[in-house]
């Protein structure tokens, strides 16, 4: 029982780790601040819930386990509404996304004899 | 396992600083802050952990909540007319 | 680098990162009042700030070499002044000696609460604290001499549209921030009152307290805050905190007691010590509270004129 305890917490602190880091290459690697953004947030979120519940697998102790809880539920009210704020201050602010617009048309123009 | 997810953590931290300084909009650099406030939260949980001191998850709950409450305070006052004032004086 | 928004942004996560290192070298207090001071508030303080004075810097005339050879000239005296003292946590430094056995040894029997930190603050260093809380109610003092407006206060109608303008604009974060203010008011209580058994205490609590008001204030409009927290009350509690602190002194003094000596608030040295330590920490969270809501009120309502004046 404690080894299985053990064995989840370690893998859900696999999973939030993976997810970090791939959170990590994609904020560099991506083309357009709302790519970058889609990035952030989503695996900000994920990454987060994942590891905090590997935490609180690891020792199921009453008070550390209700501390992790609240972080958890407010990481999950927060961490979207940031996201929304950006991004509608970025649309407000006018900053236009990337668009392969050049590119599609190009296509349509050497398909079509 | 729980120092392999500290030294994954750190390295997004590093990752997320480096995208605050090559950022050419204004935009990306808060999302970089924003993503550097929340994986601090995560480290400083983890160092509790590592440590064998649960007192320093207070300290990831003030952080998150102050996290979010600059990110908001920075997408306000860029937005007020100071800040729109001052850049349309440089162009 | 001439842009004070980036300026400010880094000065935040240099505030994070000793937060961190604070955590790494197991100091719990210090990383958390570091972490709510130095990356939260000072940040958000700075950003009204520069509302003010505008965004960038304005250009050097002169090259301040002179400058530059004082301050080289006066670090290296000072580093070589520290050569001689013994290195960083060494156990033969006269620190780990005389002083931090005793703390550490007597703290239990002669205070009574399990946070070592908070008795040396609260109860053997007591004059210290206050000494800066009088700091800080000194620092509210001089924004109010120099800042403050008196404005003839707007209508009832006329807020009400205000309100509702800005309701699109902000309606998602709005109803956010609705479930969240209550909730981080109750933690700054919490970190108040809590500050006896864990890291905590009275600055970090008034610091979150003051946080939770200016996220209101930001996403509600300044004149709906106003009316939710009056000016002059603001400036009443301010005082009213430092004068708890005095008050605890002052009664030790009227019973033929040092200043701020615990033993003369009951007749059980521990209760009294308890009793103390709660009265201060309370003064301390009241003041920090009010004074940086007093810091904000004053440089976010003095851009609202200039705009209002200009439209």
């Amino acid at each position: 029982m404690g080894s299985l305890m053990d064995i989840s917490s370690a893998v859900f602190l696999l999973i939030g780790s993976f997810l970090c880091v791939s959170g990590g290459v994609g904020i560099l690697r991506f083309p357009d601040f709302y790519t970058r953004m889609h990035a952030a947030g989503v695996t900000d979120t994920l990454a987060t819930a994942m590891i905090l519940i590997g935490l609180m697998l690891q020792n199921p102790d009453g008070l550390v386990v209700l501390k992790l809880i609240i972080i958890l539920l407010m990481t999950l009210f927060i961490s979207p509404t940031a996201s929304h704020a950006l991004a509608s201050a970025a649309v407000h602010n006018d900053l236009k996304p990337v668009l392969d617009n050049k590119e599609s048309n190009e296509k349509v123009k050497t398909s079509n004899p | 396992m729980l120092i392999a997810a500290t030294i994954a953590i750190l390295v997004v931290m590093i990752m997320s600083i480096v995208r605050a300084v090559m950022g050419p909009t204004f935009y990306d650099r808060i999302l970089a802050v924003n993503m550097f406030g929340t994986k601090t939260v995560l480290l400083i949980s983890l160092l509790g952990f590592v440590m064998g001191r649960p007192e320093f998850l207070d300290i990831a709950i003030v952080y998150a909540l102050i996290n979010f409450i600059s990110v908001i305070g920075v997408l306000h006052y860029s937005d007020s007319s100071v800040f729109k004032r001052s850049s349309q004086q440089k162009k | 680098m001439k842009d004070l928004f980036a300026v400010i942004m880094l000065s935040g996560i240099y505030g994070l990162l000793s937060a961190s290192f604070f955590v790494a070298m197991d100091a719990v207090d210090v990383a958390f009042t570091e972490a709510s001071v130095g990356a939260g508030i000072s940040t958000l303080l700075m950003l009204v700030a520069i509302t003010i004075t505008g965004r960038s810097e304005h250009p050097v005339r002169h090259k301040p070499v002179l400058a530059l050879v004082v301050v080289i000239v006066t670090g290296s005296l000072l580093i070589y002044g520290t050569l001689d003292m013994p290195y960083f946590g060494s156990a033969t430094a006269p620190v780990h000696q005389h002083v931090a056995p005793q703390y550490i040894n007597d703290s239990m029997q002669q205070v009574g609460v399990p946070n070592i930190v908070t008795s040396v603050l609260a109860s053997y260093r007591g004059f210290d604290t206050f000494g800066e809380v009088v700091v800080i109610f000194t620092a509210g003092m001089g924004v109010l001499a120099l800042l403050s407006v008196v404005r003839r206060p707007k209508g009832i109608a006329e807020i009400d549209s205000l309100n509702k303008s800005m309701h699109e604009e902000y309606l998602v974060l709005r109803i956010v921030a609705k479930m969240l203010i209550p909730f981080i008011l109750l933690f700054a209580l919490y970190v108040q009152f809590h500050g006896d058994f864990g890291p905590g205490g009275g600055f970090q609590a008034g610091v979150i307290f003051a946080a939770a008001i200016i996220l209101y204030t930001m996403l509600f409009g300044m004149s709906t805050a106003r009316r939710v927290i009056n000016q002059s009350l603001i400036q009443l509690v301010a005082a009213i905190g430092v004068l708890v602190y005095g008050s605890v002194g002052v009664v030790a003094l009227l019973e033929d007691k040092n200043f701020l000596d615990y033993s003369a608030l009951s007749t059980d040295p521990i209760a009294g010590q308890h009793l103390g330590i709660l009265l201060i920490e309370l003064g301390v969270g009241i003041t920090v509270a009010s004074v940086m809501i007093i810091i904000f009120f004053n440089f976010a309502g003095r851009e609202n004129s200039e705009e209002n004046k200009e439209s």
